[in-house]
């Protein structure tokens, strides 16, 4: 049997000089790290238990921004009256995620650290070949069934896709990580894999998630997520966007639009063409199809996902005609 | 033993045969009371865990099994070297090969995820992580991925099952309407909530395994035959199945090898197989392709049949998924051809799954139907009216009954079909497009008999005692409704003892006869202890009834009276005290009386040898029904959500409608998943089902499922069953497919022919 040794952290401190600890892992909700452990993925000597440090799990909505502390329930968040009201993409990116079950015990922090759920990787047993898990050994999905697979960001090394619902609001708000001793924006924490695919964030050894903050904007107000897959609930996307409108004085023009896409990318992705070629127009059919094309720049389709092409920028589409009042 | 003890609900009246009473067992397992397989409290006991194959053919060269034989708390390593010493057991008709060798751990790989290796230990932990430890040398053989790969062959043709009458090809060449077409259907599981797996534990020679079993006595019979004991040393004790649905019949490789190490160890033995291996430790449902040739006149009056399937099996046997069993009786035809082949692939050999053959046949046919339909711009309802089979044309027989027609218009007149139009794409709610359509459903009636044990005992208590099974069709309930009518007893006297193999055989809960073959023989058993009751209160010399002249006695609420209300009257147990009793036991089955040695009721209780099809007497028995459906598509997206559902049951007599309605509809749940979610992925290179869990592997969730009416419009069919009932449990998955299909193509007219309908076809 696999020994491990288990830790309480009570300070924040404490966890980061355990995570310093070369085969370390922080263990939040654990519904990701125990799942892995499962799997074989992913194999610490020693669990660093954060859930029990005080003040992590705060909630608070001000005039300019939202700060979630790494320990918030997804559930606590997904159900908060402010966030719920100033940030509606925020909180639906959360309730469409999962199950209530998960929800319950995931945490926000763990929730931006999910790994992919390429099957490839999550079968050590079988599949030697993956260099998210084993740099250097092969990619096994290049060639195998790629119906979830990534169709943006990818690389010769690695198609995956970033799973995560979450992530990609915060993306389209700009929200920002906190590490304690350095803030990132989101959309910078997460790389893309590169020839390095086991790298997936910037995060360093040692450095633990306290938070995240979300800047407040009129955008964000009038945000949405929508998520499409075949199951109505308890699937991850098969392409999702959160998006957020504000228009000028008068109605029509577009002001700020901020536009991210799931479950087609390598990382939560935020399609800037697209907001550049709506900002300053007026909402109309024409000009939301076309640049929800835009979305699909530089795509590269491997066999069974290419269908993720067609059906992101209708994604998009969907959810700037339901903003701008078009549907 | 588990002695399930009722609890009443709502009217007297349901305690007796066709009321709603509630489960039995309801309470027991949604307060966490009910024992499972995996849980029984066993002294002692040792934790093997498999290790499979990860290639799809090829040989074991060697077995590295040092770290792990060196990890801590290991016992024992099985591997393909070890020579089990087990013979193979017989089939299901009870036929065994002789002298045959039986290796569950083979040294010959035939499939992606085949078991290889065991190994034990004290713990599951420390057995799981030193299998992780066992290093496996191949050498790899070529393989055939499943039935696209271009190195698999046509398929072997099974003459047993090709159909025949009229002239298909002529009489289709010559009809002036035609419509030809390909319908695919692929590999689906049976992920029942309680995987595979058991307990077991040897007593000397005496071999007792706690183990989910559709079929105590033919899984008993299974471990005696492979371990060379009498079958009355095996003890299989399976009181709570949670879910079989069809993947529980049989004892399984798996199985011998935790018996063998449990032998070996000289201690019980708990084995259970993990959520993948699930995967491969039984087939699931066969890959299926079929192709559906139609011939018709222009006024919709079907002329010819032609049909061709093929499904997947395994490289070891032949295992037919039968899409040709529902294409010959569903409609009235002149002019019929099907053939079936079977193509080998490296994959575990194919198993049942609620309504096998049926299933992918429905959605073929009830497909090809509603095409017909809109290649003669005719109602697809009222095209099914007008080609009604008037009887059953593949065996010639009239139906025993058959209210499939009342189905058909009753279930239309209760979703509103009328209201319909018929054309593609015309009926819309901003984004989604919005469909309805029609899939019948049919399934055979199998008979077999089966027998039981009543107990009337001094304390008041009526056991009802049979080795038949539970796994949520409501065997507990129905029997106590059957006992408790026919001997005279109020429900709440009646407690219920299944699920063991020592206890008196019964048939196989499969293929939808359970519930017909054993409450005949309660039934009957109930019957002959109220007649052996009264016969004793009439002629004992200590019986105050001797004296009151009556020729016969009444037994009602668990009292015995004379007819006429006069003279003495008394409870059960005050008659078995006068008459110095303790109990009274009565045993019954039914088989013909020239059938009754010891050799013919064991084959009966092991084997399919005395089961009848639904066609062997002078007339055609099945259950039949109509669904009707509704989709909601969204026209950017393809996503199909089934937004209403009215589906329409001749099934007979129903025992108990609460039960049977559960059952239809968790039949019709399982049709939505086949036909939006459910697809084992297979990868081409290795043959692997990758996406083996629940988190890939998609089964609907509370919020795929609308409220789903079902009606019955059967009537009692007493050449069905004894009470008059036929099979509820695999007929209501049966058309579900092909009518969520239809409704797609009416929200659409886009036809999707190959399941599951994923968002993307419809893009
Ligand atoms: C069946 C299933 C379905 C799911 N469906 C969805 C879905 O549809 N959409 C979606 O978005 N998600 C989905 N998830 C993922 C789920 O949201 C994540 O598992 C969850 O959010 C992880 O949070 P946790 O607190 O349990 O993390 P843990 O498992 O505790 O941790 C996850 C990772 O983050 C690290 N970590 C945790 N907290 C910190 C911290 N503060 N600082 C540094 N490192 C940290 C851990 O070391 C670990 O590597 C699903 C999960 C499952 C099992
Ligand atoms: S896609 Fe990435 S995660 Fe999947 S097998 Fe390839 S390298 Fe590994």
């Amino acid at each position: 049997m696999r020994d491990f040794s288990y830790t309480r952290a009570t300070t924040i401190e404490d966890a980061r000089q355990a995570a310093l600890q070369a085969g370390s892992a922080i263990l939040a909700g654990g519904t990701t790290l125990l799942d892995l452990a499962k799997c074989g993925v992913n194999e610490p000597d020693e669990l660093i238990d954060i859930s029990h440090i005080r003040g992590l799990d705060g909630i608070s909505v001000g005039e300019s921004e939202a700060s979630i502390g790494a320990l918030a329930k997804m559930s606590a968040v997904a159900d908060h009256p402010l966030i719920l009201k100033v940030y509606p993409a925020v909180a639906q990116s959360l309730s469409l995620a999962a199950s209530q079950q998960l929800r319950n015990m995931a945490t926000i922090g763990g929730n931006l650290l999910q790994r992919t759920r390429c099957p490839y990787f999550r079968d050590p047993a079988t599949f030697s070949a993956c260099n998210k898990r084993e740099p250097g050994s092969g990619c096994s999905a290049l060639g195998g069934v790629t119906r979830n697979h990534a169709v943006l960001g990818t690389s010769e090394s690695c198609i995956a896709t970033y799973p995560g619902d979450l992530a990609v609001a915060l993306v389209a708000f700009d929200a920002v990580v906190d590490l304690g001793s350095r803030s990132v924006p989101v959309e910078e924490f997460f790389l893309e894999p590169g020839d390095r695919p086991e790298r997936e964030t910037v995060i360093a050894p040692g450095e633990v998630i306290i938070g995240i903050s979300i800047p407040a904007s009129a955008a964000a107000r009038n945000s949405t997520y929508l998520k499409v897959r075949d199951r109505q609930s308890y699937e991850f996307a098969a392409a999702s966007v959160a998006v957020g409108l504000e228009l000028e004085a008068d109605g029509r023009i577009v002001k700020d639009v901020r536009i991210a896409l799931g479950g087609v990318a390598t990382k939560p992705w935020r399609a800037r063409a697209v907001e550049q070629a709506l900002v300053g127009k007026a909402l109309t059919e024409e000009v939301i199809l076309s640049a929800a094309r835009l979305s699909m720049e530089g795509a590269v389709a491997h066999g069974g996902n290419h269908y993720k092409i067609e059906l992101a920028p209708r994604v998009v589409a969907r959810a700037l005609r339901t903003l701008g009042g078009l549907a | 033993m588990t002695i399930i003890e009722p609890r009443k609900h709502g009217s007297a009246a349901d305690g007796r045969v066709g009321g709603r009473l509630s489960r039995f067992e309801g309470e027991l397992k949604i307060t966490g009371n009910a024992t499972y397989a995996l849980e029984y409290p066993v002294e002692n006991v040792a934790h093997a865990v498999l290790v499979q194959s990860t290639i799809a053919a090829g040989r074991v060269v060697s077995v590295d099994a040092s770290k792990a034989l060196a990890a801590p708390g290991v016992l024992l390593v099985l591997t393909p070297e070890d020579d089990l010493g087990l013979m193979t057991a017989a089939d299901w008709f009870g036929n065994r090969p002789e002298n045959q060798p039986f290796h569950p751990l083979p040294k010959v790989v035939r499939y992606n995820g085949e078991s290889i290796v065991a190994v034990i230990a004290e713990s599951r932990e420390q057995a799981g992580e030193a299998a992780k430890l066992i290093r496996i040398t191949y050498e790899e053989a070529p393989a055939v991925a499943d039935m696209d790969d271009p190195k698999a062959s046509e398929g072997k043709l099974l003459d047993a099952m090709t159909v025949e009458w009229g002239d298909a090809e002529k009489a289709l060449a010559a009809s002036p309407v035609r419509i030809e077409a390909e319908y695919r259907t692929p590999r689906e599981y049976h992920v029942a909530m309680e995987p595979h797996g058991l307990t077991a534990g040897w007593d000397g020679e005496q071999l007792t395994v706690w183990e989910p079993s559709q079929w105590t006595h033919g899984m008993a019979r299974n471990y005696a035959e492979w371990f060379g004991i009498p079958l009355d040393n095996v003890r299989i004790v399976s009181p709570f199945i949670g879910g079989g649905f069809g993947s529980k019949g049989v004892a399984l490789p798996y199985g011998a090898v935790a018996v063998a190490a449990a032998k070996k160890l000289g201690r019980p033995v708990r084995l259970a197989v993990t959520r993948p291996q699930n995967f491969t430790s039984y087939g699931g449902r066969a890959a299926t392709r079929q192709t559906i040739s139609l011939g018709a006149s222009k006024d919709g009056v079907l002329l010819a049949i032609v049909h061709r399937g093929a499904s997947e099996t395994s490289v070891y046997m032949d295992y037919p998924e039968q899409t040709g069993a529902a294409t010959p009786i569903l409609y009235k035809v002149e002019n019929f051809s099907s053939q079936s082949r079977v193509v080998p692939v490296n994959a575990v050999t194919p198993g049942a799954l609620r309504g096998p053959g049926k299933n992918p046949s429905a959605y073929g046919i009830e497909s090809a139907i509603e095409e017909l339909a809109y290649k003669l711009a005719m109602d697809p309802l009222e095209l099914r009216l007008k080609n009604y089979a008037d009887h059953d044309y593949q065996s010639g027989k009239p139906w025993s009954t058959r209210r499939l027609r009342e189905a058909l218009t009753e279930g239309a007149e209760a979703f509103g079909w009328a209201r319909r139009s018929h054309e593609p794409r015309s009926m819309r709610d901003g984004k989604s497009l919005i469909g309805w359509g029609i899939g019948c459903g049919t399934f055979p009636v199998i008979r077999a008999p089966s027998s039981a044990m009543i107990r009337v005992l001094k304390n008041g208590r009526v056991e009802v005692v049979s080795g038949a099974i539970d796994m949520g069709q409501g065997t507990y309930t129905i029997l106590a409704q059957t006992a408790a009518e026919a001997l005279g007893v109020s429900i709440e006297q009646v407690d219920v003892v299944l699920g063991d193999s020592r206890l008196p055989g019964s048939a196989i809960a499969g293929g939808s006869m359970l519930a017909g073959s054993i409450t005949g023989a309660v039934h009957k058993t109930a019957n002959a202890a109220r007649e052996e009751i009264i016969g004793l209160a009439l002629n004992d010399p200590n019986s105050p009834f001797r004296d009151t002249g009556a020729n016969t006695l009444v037994v009602s609420e668990g009292r015995i009276s004379v007819a006429s209300g006069d003279g003495p009257s008394m409870t059960l147990p005050e008659l078995l005290s006068v008459l110095g009793r303790d109990e009274l036991e009565v045993t019954r089955n039914t088989l013909p009386d020239d059938a009754q040695s010891a050799s013919d009721r064991m084959n009966a209780w092991t084997s399919m040898g005395r089961v009848q099809g639904p066609t062997m007497g002078d007339t055609s028995m099945h259950s039949w029904c109509a669904h009707f459906v509704e989709v909601r598509v969204d026209e950017d997206f393809g996503t199909v959500r089934v937004s209403r559902m009215v589906s329409a049951f001749d099934c007979g007599r129903l025992y108990n409608p609460k039960m049977v309605e559960s059952q239809w509809r968790g039949g019709i749940i399982m049709g939505i998943g086949q036909a939006l979610l459910e697809e084992g992925l297979v990868d081409p290179r290795n043959a692997r089902t990758i996406n083996n869990n629940v988190g890939d592997y998609l089964v609907p969730t509370n919020s795929d499922i609308p409220d789903i009416q079902v009606i019955s419009v059967g009537v009692p069919d007493y050449e069905a069953s004894a009470l008059g009932g036929k099979g509820v449990g695999e007929v209501g998955i049966v058309g579900v497919a092909p009518a969520i299909a239809n409704a797609v193509f009416h929200a659409t007219g886009k036809r999707v022919r190959d399941l599951p309908i994923t968002l993307e076809k419809l893009m």
